[in-house]
């Protein structure tokens, strides 16, 4: 909806609206479709590694893989159990109004709502400790850039258990430089192994601080799967890292093979003088993920 | 690879004959139990009373379904993570627990555990699990149904597709599988 106002000059100025109300509606649905639907991203690299698989239980794990996405999409239920904490992306636009409602409270009752509607399991606690479930999978993980414009980008990310727990960050010394990165992001897929279900999509920030580092490697993983970065030295170290990471021979579900990582992603920042921080955050082989633009 | 047909409960020499990198279809009863059932399990255990299932022959699935859409048997069920059972699995191998579905490496004390009790350790492909529910023809709540998806349930089971990663000779396919293909 647009508004009319006159500022102090008397010129008409326009303000977009959007319902809480709508946002509401939009989570709920994408998080029903990232859980059902497969990317097609994924589904091409499933059918690209199938063809360079030399190990035969591992293709035959691809071969499910692929025949579980259409029976999720066929049925719609979640492609996996595990249906994750909601990650989601805000990129809000900063000449945009929302009105009847609270921007994280329209999230969270989309979250709510999705995980309810969709028959999508509630594997959220609310105190890290003493660990009771909150019973419907809230509140959701949210991280909001303002950005100009008039729109609001939403990004439904589910993380499942399995993966973001093989994950790692290090704050590295600036001499230990690209060998060093090198290094902990094959030490890190080398210790995850079969457990964050293999073929990944491996995820790395370096640079910035300890949180802004752990926040790239997630960004990176929505990135369309194997997109190289624009930065050149970075396409380059992509290119590298996901030929090493292949040699360790871990392979689909790790029963081994050549296909440990359908894609290497990573995200730079500058960072201070002393520092080199580099995260490693590792996704399964369905790396969910939907967006929508209101 | 030709697949082998087994039927829980498991029989000692159907076991004992299942060596790595085996494709199984399993038949039959499985028990789920994960983190927070495993907990009560042991405190039933340390407090003398009876378990909800018999342990001896059986398998235990390490999974937690996604909510039962209506008309379906169940909902998404593939194996979670198995290490974060393995504080417990020894204890409940030594009782009889023949065998155990779930995904990931084991600890060397589960796998020893594996090989004096005689038992097995099979993974099913995590994240298939809308596939894998195909295979799961009944399903009830046996106990704490208060835990939702890590409620302890009985499954009813035709071909369920699993493969043999620690036998009762102490192999390991996960170290295996990977000296085959590394070429670091």
């Amino acid at each position: 909806m647009q508004h009319f106002f006159y500022n102090c000059m008397g010129e008409v100025l326009s303000i977009k609206t959007i319902a809480a109300g709508a946002i509401t509606e939009t989570v709920a649905r994408l998080c029903m479709e990232a859980n059902f639907f497969l990317g097609q991203d994924i589904t091409d690299a499933f059918n690209k590694t199938l063809g360079e698989e030399t190990s035969l239980t591992g293709k035959e794990i691809l071969k499910q893989l692929i025949q579980n996405a259409q029976i999720a999409a066929e049925n719609k239920v979640p492609m996996c159990q595990d249906t994750g904490v909601a990650v989601i992306f805000l990129e809000l636009g900063q000449d945009l109004q929302i009105a009847g409602g609270g921007l994280y409270d329209a999230v969270n009752e989309g979250v709510r709502k999705g995980y309810a509607e969709g028959y999508l399991r509630k594997s959220v606690v609310d105190h890290p400790l003493l660990r009771k479930n909150t019973g419907d999978n809230t509140p959701a993980v949210i991280h909001t850039k303002i950005v100009p414009g008039e729109n609001l980008k939403i990004t439904v990310a589910p993380k499942g258990g399995g993966s973001e727990n093989m994950s790692a960050i290090k704050m590295l010394k600036p001499s230990e430089g690209i060998e060093g990165v090198k290094k902990f992001v094959l030490e890190t897929v080398k210790a995850a192994g079969p457990n964050p279900c293999p073929p990944i999509v491996v995820g790395v920030g370096i640079g910035g601080t300890f949180e802004k580092c752990a926040l790239l490697a997630k960004e990176a993983l929505l990135r369309k799967l194997g997109g190289p970065s624009p930065i050149p030295d970075i396409a380059e170290l992509e290119k590298e890292l996901m030929n090493a990471v292949n040699k360790l021979g871990i392979g689909p579900q790790g029963l081994g093979g050549r296909t440990t990582a359908l894609a290497v992603h990573v995200e730079i920042y500058p960072c201070h003088i002393a520092s080199l921080p580099v995260a490693v955050n590792i996704n399964c082989h369905s790396t969910r993920h939907k967006e929508a633009v209101l | 690879m030709p697949q082998i047909k087994l039927s829980t409960p498991l029989a000692d020499e159907n076991v004992e004959n299942l060596r790595i990198g085996q494709k199984v279809l399993l038949n039959g009863i499985l028990y789920t139990a994960r983190d927070a059932a495993h907990k009560k399990m042991m405190e039933l255990l340390d407090r003398g009373e009876p378990l909800p299932f018999d342990l001896r022959g059986n398998v235990i699935y390490y999974v937690g379904p996604s909510p039962t859409k209506p008309g379906m048997v169940i909902g998404s069920a593939g194996p979670t993570t198995a290490g974060r059972m393995d504080a417990y699995t020894p204890r409940l191998l030594s009782l009889g627990l023949k065998g155990m579905i779930g995904k990931g490496k084991r600890t060397p004390e589960v796998i020893k555990a594996i090989k004096q009790n005689k038992s097995v350790y099979f993974t099913a492909v995590g994240g298939a699990a809308a596939l894998i529910s195909q295979s799961i023809k009944k399903c009830r709540v046996l106990a704490y149904p208060e835990l939702g998806p890590e409620a302890i349930h009985e499954l009813y089971v035709e071909d369920f597709p699993v493969i043999v990663v620690n036998d009762s000779l102490g192999g390991d396919l996960y170290d295996e599988g990977i000296k085959i293909y590394s070429t670091i």
